[in-house]
């Protein structure tokens, strides 16, 4: 135990020399998580747009009154002519247009149809897609105020309400991800780093040679970062729900608990890759390419799983994150308990198992 | 078992594959001595020591190293050695102090232990001034001095050393030889691989290996009268070149 206490502390002094690990440790999580969350987002708010009113009447002016009270739109041009379209895109300021025919109320009430055209700049296709979305909503709500007085026979309305996320924030969707990935990133490739080094740099023969066992100098190296790592997992966890208003519905105790465990499975990972890499260099590049990519590309963070090709889905099974963050979503945003998420943390734990047993098996190999 | 050898091997031998890098050597060191491991490189000393510190498993014969079995009893020899490599031992962004209490924490040396011998150090280095700087800082020669003393912290009854003194210059060289024969004399033995012809002669006896078999074994002065020549060098040259 004095012994174990004694190579603790020496890693920590290790850590916090070591100016480019401590950043990475603790500076990344935080500046991920704040550009995650505020810079990049699927979601929009107070986009330019602009307004061709041919028809310039009390309907289509209230229409224009209530987008431009919705906090998505602001619109800051009034145009004039068809021809003014293609000007103001090419500006690029304004993302959408909307062109309201000639003689709107008249068409509404005689022909009870009338048409406005939403042009969209769709070089970005995903934010098109959501403006038209958000602003076909709005349409539609008012429609429906309208149609509250006169009494129809049949009416079909479709109510979408969107559980777990009913804004459609998608700090919901990064948080997890995120975290998945600071997790991986600080646990798996720092430890792999920390025990190449030794390696490297003859340390390592100095501590086989030596009375600790090569169990107790894995241990020794990768408690440190067990703890650093929950560190971090708490202050993303804190930061989601002081700064972005994320909910954690499900029970506190069950995430750290989950959390942990895939803390130790990226640990295991880490190890493993030390086994295999002889420089700190060849460590970082496999833990960058074999790790990183996979869990940002395949863990469903990003990309939704249910649409990739089949091989491709069939290697996201093999990656922890991608049981991680069902976990996490689960947790935090459906408020699941462990009934609802035991299979995927029964992975978890298998997957560590299987890692642990290879790396000790691989580091037996070496020692000879 | 005779109580003055603290080493004792009979055809030691280890295989990779068809490969026999150690070559059924026999040999045996007494207390207190200073002993020369030599040979060109690949020759298998580095295999053969490997060996002796218990972190490679030999494929046959026997060794017993400060009386304990090699294929059995590896982790009461670990306790019983200290070991030097030509790499550096010490953690660079440690200060002098916090690698021998590290180090001194691994060999399960008390707090009290580590207190004396961290100041019995300091005092005898001269390190007053540079025992809080991180060992990254000094030079070359006092990072080896340190670190051979690190190596006997734990008061081992031998030490192992490969290649100390790799890379530094002749005095430094010198001062170091000075430590190894103030050890040797307070009764540690010591094992050194080296490539330096000239400490060669430093050493009580020296044995020579030439691809996995001891070809040679005996005192500096005794190797030189028997190959007829004025210097280990030139030993060592008749012999490598068969």
């Amino acid at each position: 135990m004095k012994r174990f206490i004694g190579f603790v502390t020496k890693e920590f002094y290790h850590i916090f020399r070591d100016r480019r690990s401590l950043f990475i440790l603790f500076g990344m999580p935080i500046v991920q998580i704040l550009l995650f969350g505020f810079a990049i987002t699927n979601e929009i708010n107070n986009v330019d747009i602009a307004i061709l009113d041919h028809s310039n009447d009390a309907i289509t002016k209230e229409i224009i009154n209530k987008i431009s009270a919705s906090k998505y739109f602001s619109i800051i041009q009034l145009i004039e002519r068809e021809d003014d379209i293609e000007s103001v895109f090419k500006k690029g300021n304004v993302k959408a247009v909307l062109n309201f025919e000639q003689d709107f109320s008249k068409n509404l009430i005689k022909e009870r149809q009338a048409t406005v055209q939403i042009l969209t700049d769709a070089t970005d296709p995903n934010t098109a897609n959501t403006i038209s979305n958000y602003v076909n909503s709005i349409l539609k709500k008012y429609q429906q105020e309208q149609n509250k007085a006169i009494t129809i026979n049949y009416v079909i309305v479709s109510e979408p309400r969107m559980v777990y996320n009913p804004e459609l924030k998608s700090v919901y969707m990064f948080v997890p991800g995120v975290m998945t990935i600071i997790l991986m990133l600080v646990s798996a490739m720092m430890t792999s780093i920390s025990i190449t080094r030794e390696k490297e740099l003859g340390t390592m023969e100095i501590l086989l040679v030596s009375p600790i066992k090569p169990f107790q100098v894995i241990v020794g190296k990768v408690f440190p970062y067990i703890f650093l790592s929950v560190i971090n997992a708490i202050i993303i966890v804190l930061l989601s729900i002081f700064i972005f208003k994320m909910p954690v519905q499900g029970s506190l105790i069950l995430l750290a608990f989950e959390s942990i465990l895939f803390i130790v499975s990226a640990l295991a990972l880490g190890i493993l890759i030390s086994t295999i890499s002889a420089t700190q260099q060849t460590a970082m590049m496999i833990s960058l390419m074999g790790l990183m990519l996979p869990v940002i590309l395949l863990s469903g963070f990003i990309f939704p799983i249910s649409s990739m090709p089949i091989p491709l889905q069939f290697i996201s099974h093999a990656i922890p994150a991608k049981w991680f963050i069902i976990i996490l979503k689960g947790i935090m945003l459906k408020g699941v308990g462990l009934e609802f998420i035991w299979k995927e943390t029964l992975i978890l734990i298998g997957m560590t198992v299987l890692f642990m047993g290879i790396s000790v098996k691989k580091y037996k190999i070496r020692l000879e | 078992m005779n109580s003055n050898k603290v080493i004792q091997v009979k055809g030691l031998t280890k295989m990779f594959g068809d490969f026999t890098a150690v070559n059924a050597i026999t040999f045996a060191v007494e207390k207190g001595e200073i002993f020369g491991f030599l040979g060109a490189n690949g020759a298998g000393k580095t295999t053969a020591m490997k060996m002796l510190i218990g972190i490679s498993n030999p494929t046959s014969g026997s060794a017993h190293v400060a009386g304990f079995d090699v294929f059995t009893q590896a982790e009461d020899i670990k306790k019983n050695i200290g070991y030097m490599s030509q790499k550096f031992a010490l953690y660079d962004d440690l200060t002098v102090k916090e690698n021998i209490t590290f180090f001194g924490g691994i060999y399960g040396l008390s707090k009290l232990k580590i207190k004396e011998k961290t100041k019995e150090m300091i005092d005898d280095l001269g390190l007053e001034d540079v025992a809080n700087q991180l060992v990254g800082a000094l030079p070359l020669g006092w990072k080896q001095k340190i670190s051979f003393s690190v190596a006997l912290l734990h008061e081992p009854k031998i030490v192992f050393l490969d290649e100390p003194t790799g890379g530094v210059d002749p005095i430094t060289r010198r001062q170091f030889w000075e430590m190894i024969y103030r050890a040797a004399h307070q009764g540690t033995t010591i094992f050194v691989t080296t490539h330096y012809m000239d400490e060669a002669e430093y050493c009580d006896r020296v044995s020579i290996m030439v691809s996995g078999k001891i070809e040679a074994l005996d005192t500096p002065k005794k190797l030189k009268e028997q190959f007829q020549v004025t210097s280990m060098n030139d030993v060592f040259l008749k012999l490598a070149r068969g």
